[in-house]
């Protein structure tokens, strides 16, 4: 069988949607580990799967409602303490709009 | 060597009955990590303080007969992707170095109020993304048997802990094998039980829909105690499951006189040791002396279960580990121009390789384009194998098999080929897929003595008969010697 082969410019795509930015080196590992992992999925095309509905859950789910009380934890130091930047007890970050 | 002899329930005996201080028996833990830690590397963090002023605390309520259960004073070991209160959680990543969280996990919270000691954070995997315990970003993990090997993982430090007497017992997580795949390289006793049944409240999400919190301890009685110990509805948790017969110690015993136990023929297939294969049937053999039915049956899906859970668990962590963005805690790249690339450098630099693959992998299959192709039937074969599953459980209480295909492979061996160490997750990982209890117990060793584990399977919620089944050959085969007898006394010589 024919090895999918991952372009270029499928796994900038890709690691843009991963907010990854990978050195070359380390590109040319995972490209070359991912088209084996790849390959080895399609396995699963010999599966005959038309009758079977996907299983997203093992078990039946409903909707767990409860009332809508605030339950206050006073974690707020603990929290601020794990923070990279902290500013006036808030978080800081960097610009969120280009000037 | 006296102290660490002693199980986890053993143990707390002897600690309500006075004749052992709390502080004595983590003293015992403590010298044992004093003198075995740059041998092994199980712990990440070590809390002495934290230990020494847990164990007074405790102590004092065992005095006021406030503490009565099975587990109260005994010290431990805690994955490091479980959160503790005020004791660094790194999930033995770089993103995670400084991390202190602000609460517990629901399964420590549990234990606590047990009366456990926590002595610290045991090594692991990244991000529990592996199967040797290599990945961790803080160095390796030996396997206490001999030390050129690894211990497994990804709990492979708790796996460690536990074969070494660095801990009575340790919480480990089970994503597709993390749990039992460790206890069967170190020779102890690894469950993971039915999705639900343990809070993931506080466990740092890999794989959500595959995982469990579960116990790696020295004997099955430990394993039934940790399990009850740590079992509980709990609202944080939208999957947790109200279980009411959590009273896994009463039921421990029971005979398993006409218990039928299956064992699937695509376990003892290609790639499985002579020797692995042996020591596993020879242990089936016993489970029918006391009793039990043995017949062989397909499960013939099993081998589709490797692909099917690659996809599902990097698509999920892709998802899960899109909350490490440098913003609100872990690690923030030092240089960088904006937002967006603030976001992408300290990704780049806070991970480590195998996790930034699987999230590529998991990015990769949940394109749009592709989502069909890749998630979607995934999730078709996850269907198909639990369906296979349950019509095996229509005939059988339990499935019978090894834990893995060899034993502990050596170290630096597994990373240099991937896709065969993702291989070697075989007889682990459709259990996670169907959401199964799962348990590993030592039946044997190799020629070069290192450990080999029995796996034993049960339905849904049928936690108490694996326990059963595992407790029954436990008896069968007599006490399993530990390592470190020998080991301590070559380390010391």
């Amino acid at each position: 069988m024919m090895r999918d082969r991952i372009s270029d410019e499928t796994i900038e795509y890709v690691a843009i949607l991963a907010k990854l930015e990978l050195s070359r080196e380390e590109k040319e590992k995972i490209l070359r580990e991912m088209e084996k992992m790849l390959d080895y999925f399609s396995k699963l095309k010999e599966v005959d799967t038309s009758m079977i509905e996907p299983m997203s859950h093992l078990f039946d789910l409903s909707n767990v409602f409860r009332e809508d009380q605030i339950e206050k934890q006073k974690k707020g130091e603990e929290i601020l303490k794990n923070a990279p930047q902290v500013k006036d007890r808030m978080i800081h970050v960097p610009g969120t709009i280009e000037e | 060597m006296g102290l660490l002899n002693l199980t986890a329930v053993q143990l707390s005996a002897k600690i309500k009955a006075k004749e052992v201080a709390v502080i004595e028996a983590l003293d015992a833990a403590l010298e044992q990590i004093e003198k075995l830690e740059r041998h092994i590397h199980a712990y990440v963090t070590i809390d002495w303080e934290g230990a020494r002023r847990g164990a007074e605390e405790v102590q004092e309520k065992i005095n006021k007969g406030e503490l009565k259960g099975l587990l109260a004073g005994v010290p431990i070991g805690v994955k490091d992707n479980i959160c503790t209160e005020n004791l660094l959680t790194t999930c033995s990543s770089k993103m995670l170095k400084n991390f202190l969280p602000p609460y517990s996990a629901q399964a420590v919270e549990n234990l606590k109020k047990e009366g456990a000691v926590i002595i610290g954070k045991t090594n692991m995997d990244e991000f529990a993304m592996g199967s040797t315990t290599e990945t961790s970003a803080f160095g390796v993990t030996k396997n206490p048997w001999n030390e050129e090997h690894v211990p497994g993982g990804s709990s492979g430090g708790s796996a460690a802990a536990v074969a070494a007497g660095q801990c009575f017992f340790a919480l480990g997580s089970d994503t597709g094998g993390s749990i039992r795949q460790p206890a069967s390289y170190c020779g102890i006793v690894g469950m993971k039980p039915t999705y639900g049944t343990v809070s993931r409240y506080g466990l740092i999400a890999y794989g959500s829909s595959l995982e469990q919190i579960g116990p790696l301890c020295k004997d099955v009685t430990d394993c039934a105690a940790v399990l009850e110990g740590i079992t509980s509805y709990d609202k944080k948790d939208s999957t947790s499951v109200l279980r009411k017969d959590k009273d896994f110690i009463k039921d421990l015993k029971e005979n398993i006189k006409g218990m039928k136990i299956g064992i699937p023929k695509d376990y003892f297939g290609k790639g499985l040791s002579e020797e692995v294969k042996e020591a596993v049937l020879g242990a089936a053999k016993e489970l029918e002396k006391r009793g039990a039915s043995l017949e062989e049956f397909d499960l013939k899906h099993v081998s589709y279960a490797i692909p099917a859970y690659y996809v599902l668990a990097c698509a999920e962590a892709s998802s899960n580990l899109g909350r490490f963005d440098g913003v609100k805690y872990g690690y923030r790249a030092e240089e960088f121009h904006g937002l967006h690339q603030m976001y992408k450098k300290t990704r780049s630099q806070g991970f480590g390789t195998e996790v930034k693959k699987r999230i590529m992998i998991g990015s990769f299959v949940l394109r749009e384009a592709y989502y069909e192709a890749y998630y979607l039937k995934a999730l078709k074969v996850r269907a198909l194998i639990k369906e296979e599953f349950h019509k095996a459980f229509e005939k059988y209480d339990i499935l019978l098999g090894p834990t893995t295909p060899v034993t502990a492979p050596k170290l630096g061996d597994s990373l240099l080929d991937p896709m065969n160490m993702y291989l070697g997750d075989i007889y682990t990982i459709a259990v996670n897929l169907a959401g199964l209890p799962g348990i590993s117990l030592p039946c044997g060793k190799d020629k070069k003595g290192l450990p080999i584990g029995l796996q034993l399977i049960g339905d849904c919620f049928m936690d108490k008969k694996v326990l059963q089944a595992a407790y029954a050959y436990e008896e069968a085969r007599g006490r399993f010697v530990p390592c470190i007898d020998e080991k301590l006394k070559s380390w010391h010589s």
